[in-house]
């Protein structure tokens, strides 16, 4: 699958809308909020997440990879696929 | 009232009418099954009792109230209680080793008391209501004359989602309240209400007094002295005693006692799931054969359990957020159809010891907090959770991000409970707008900090631990919904050796580092059965009892019909409790498989079960 920036945003925004935040309405969700500190997701949330990014934007997340700061927010998460796209 | 409690004692009623009370009694025999019936009264007839539960130091309360002259007409337990309160007033309970919700009826004094055992094992629920008070061991026995109480009760509920049970003296039920355990409960004649407590976990002030014991090897032995007369006196009973084996140490150490230290044959019961993620019954087996007993498998399947979970509501009276009540009340029904009224279990050892993963999990966080930025401390946390397929401490990084949250509240007294309860909360988000408005603003840690005892910041950090374990999930959920309601559902009597008040006191005054030594869990227990079970039994970390959750509801990727009817948009918007939109997201996430993590599958459960206490007790009464 190929997206720019704005598809990638748009496609975790409404994964995490839809499947942690269960909701539709995207007010609920600031693209710099961190989702731990907020309690939307816990560890095994974010393992969710990890395996709708490999699915959908074709990227292997590396253990190294792991981090919290990858996948703390919408912001962040948008950052790490169009690296990690970049250098795979 | 008394007929909807038939599933707790279906032996026989028994009822007392004096002026201006009326006592009720549904019997379940197991001690003086000829002359044991209740309600029971002293000699003069001035002072009546029904109790639900056992008295196990009967035999000794019973020949030193003879040696002062008071005469018995039974040779029950329950007759110690008229006694005893003759001779001690209110006071008579202290004397009580027991598990019990007691009323008493002193016709005299026009007085009646409602007591509770120490631990919570045995439930007592009241009300005021007509200018009365009523009370039962079940509050389905309330609803049955008081059906302005068929409601929900919000804060009960919100409690519920928090702490896995409602906080006592809450239910999840209008204006019904819970007798808390270890307190007593007197109604005057004018009606003044007295509650007192009696009893409670307490601990010693940290460097305070040197250990009871010269050194852990003398506090062993004491220990293990303690253990098999626990188990001696919890054996009593004029049926036969069976026990529950999960292959774990706990209740391998339960068997091997009385195995080893009495005469009595026991008949061993154990849980095996088709998941193998759940399912221990490898090392059963291993028990059964070193302990040689006559052992049943129940084989559990996740339909079997979503098939069962509207009957467990039905009993639990509460919404659940796991699903693993189910198969213990089925594991119950195999204990019945064997022709066994009582069980033995290891509940309470892991309170008692130390042994849960929260609290090795808060002892790291709070060597982690000492120093913030220290990973090989946060990594640490890799060694729990092992047995979980989706483990939060999966990937390392992520856990510290996740358990290093709260570490600002190092100095609280319920610093250990903050994920935990955080995690369970993510449920309260599925409220529906207006519910969750009338809840106001709600902090669950202040909550509980104002609800425990003025010293407990003199405690170490593993006894407070353990208090809030003891009286959040243990008394809330763990007896009640995986003990009590469910064995009581087929009319079985589970018994907690371990939870034997002698052996909590004498736990609680030992060093927070003979329970948890490092990062091994229940240490002093391990210690004091050694010799009696297998070295690997001895040495496995714990594995908590859990079952399949979201996934039990499901057949691939069809809901059972009545998940399907009650978890409805329809359904959900009548009811009032839920965001439907919002629910029917986590359903389609649930059907779909991809409900991987606690918070998710705790709030599926606790949706569907909460809709299934509407749909039982308030929309289809069948109690009235």
């Amino acid at each position: 699958m190929s997206s720019n920036a704005s598809q990638i945003r748009a496609g975790i925004r409404s994964y995490i809308l839809e499947n942690l935040l269960f909701t539709s309405n995207g007010a609920e969700l600031a693209d710099d909020a961190s989702l731990l500190d907020r309690g939307i997701v816990d560890s095994t949330g974010v393992l969710e997440i990890v395996l709708y990014l490999e699915e959908h934007f074709a990227i292997k997340v590396k253990d190294s990879d792991m981090l919290p700061e990858n996948f703390d927010s919408v912001d962040n998460m948008v950052r790490f696929v169009e690296r990690t796209r970049a250098a795979q | 009232m008394i007929t909807t409690l038939h599933h707790r004692g279906p032996d026989g009623y028994g009822f007392h009418v004096g002026q201006g009370v009326g006592l009720a009694h549904a019997r379940l025999s197991i001690i003086d099954l000829a002359t044991g019936d209740q309600p029971i009264h002293n000699e003069r007839k001035s002072v009546w009792t029904v109790f639900n539960g056992e008295i196990f130091n009967y035999v000794e309360l019973r020949a030193e109230l003879q040696k002062q002259g008071h005469v018995f007409y039974t040779q029950s337990d329950t007759e110690v209680i008229v006694h005893l309160y003759d001779r001690y007033g209110d006071r008579f309970v202290e004397h009580l080793n027991g598990q019990f919700a007691i009323a008493l009826w002193d016709a005299e004094a026009g007085r009646l008391l409602l007591a509770r055992d120490r631990a919570g094992i045995r439930p007592l629920f009241h009300t005021s209501a007509r200018g009365r008070i009523w009370f039962g061991s079940e509050i389905k026995s309330l609803l049955a004359v008081l059906p302005e109480c068929a409601a929900l009760d919000v804060q009960g509920l919100v409690e519920t989602f928090t702490f896995w049970g409602p906080a006592d003296p809450d239910s999840v039920f209008r204006g019904v309240r819970s007798l808390p355990p270890g307190h007593l409960l007197a109604i005057e004649r004018d009606g003044t209400q007295t509650l007192t407590r009696y009893w409670d976990w307490s601990f010693p002030a940290q460097g305070a007094s040197p250990p009871p014991f010269a050194s852990i090897e003398d506090a062993t032995v004491e220990l293990r002295s303690l253990l098999v007369d626990a188990v001696r006196l919890q054996l009593r009973a004029d049926v036969p005693v069976g026990a529950y084996l999960s292959g774990g140490l706990d209740s391998s150490g339960i068997v091997a006692l009385v195995r080893g230290f009495t005469e009595t044959p026991v008949r061993t019961f154990s849980i095996a799931f088709e998941d193998a993620e759940f399912d221990e019954s490898e090392h059963q087996q291993a028990m059964v054969r070193h302990l040689r007993t006559e052992h049943t498998t129940l084989r559990c399947s996740r339909r079997d359990i979503g098939e069962a979970f509207p009957t467990l509501i039905r009993h639990t009276e509460a919404p659940v957020l796991r699903t693993a009540p189910a198969p213990l009340m089925l594991l119950s029904r195999a204990v019945k159809a064997a022709g066994y009224k009582v069980v033995l279990t290891g509940e309470g050892a892991d309170e008692v010891f130390g042994g849960y993963d929260i609290f090795k999990e808060a002892k790291i966080r709070r060597f982690w907090a000492r120093q913030p930025g220290s990973k090989w401390r946060s990594h640490l946390l890799g060694r729990l959770y092992g047995y979980l397929r989706h483990s939060p401490v999966g990937s390392p990084a992520l856990a510290q991000a996740f358990f290093g949250q709260g570490l600002e509240h190092l100095q609280r007294p319920i610093f250990a409970h903050v994920p935990r309860w955080a995690t369970s909360q993510r449920a309260l988000a599925f409220l529906s707008p207006e519910l969750r408005a009338s809840i106001g603003p709600w902090d669950p840690l202040e909550f509980y900090e104002r609800r425990l005892p003025a010293d407990a910041m003199s405690w170490s950090p593993l006894a407070r631990d353990q208090y809030v374990e003891a009286k959040s999930l243990m008394a809330a959920y763990l007896l009640s919904a995986q003990g009590d309601r469910v064995a009581m559902a087929n009319s079985v009597e589970g018994r907690f050796p371990f939870l034997d008040h002698r052996l909590i006191e004498f736990a609680n005054r030992l060093p927070p580092q003979w329970k948890i030594r490092g990062l091994r869990e229940k240490h002093i227990l391990r210690c004091a059965l050694d010799g009696l079970l297998p070295a690997d039994i001895i040495e496995r970390t714990k594995q908590p009892y859990r079952a399949p959750d979201a996934q039990s509801f499901f057949t691939g990727t069809e809901p059972l019909d009545f998940v399907a009817d009650l978890m409805s948009a329809d359904r959900l918007r009548a009811a009032g409790y839920f965001d439907a939109a919002a629910v029917g997201r986590l359903f389609d996430k649930c059907r779909a498989g991809r409900a991987t993590g606690f918070a998710d599958n705790q709030a599926f459960v606790g949706i569907l079960s909460t809709m299934l206490l509407d749909e039982t007790f308030i929309r289809r009464p069948s109690h009235q």
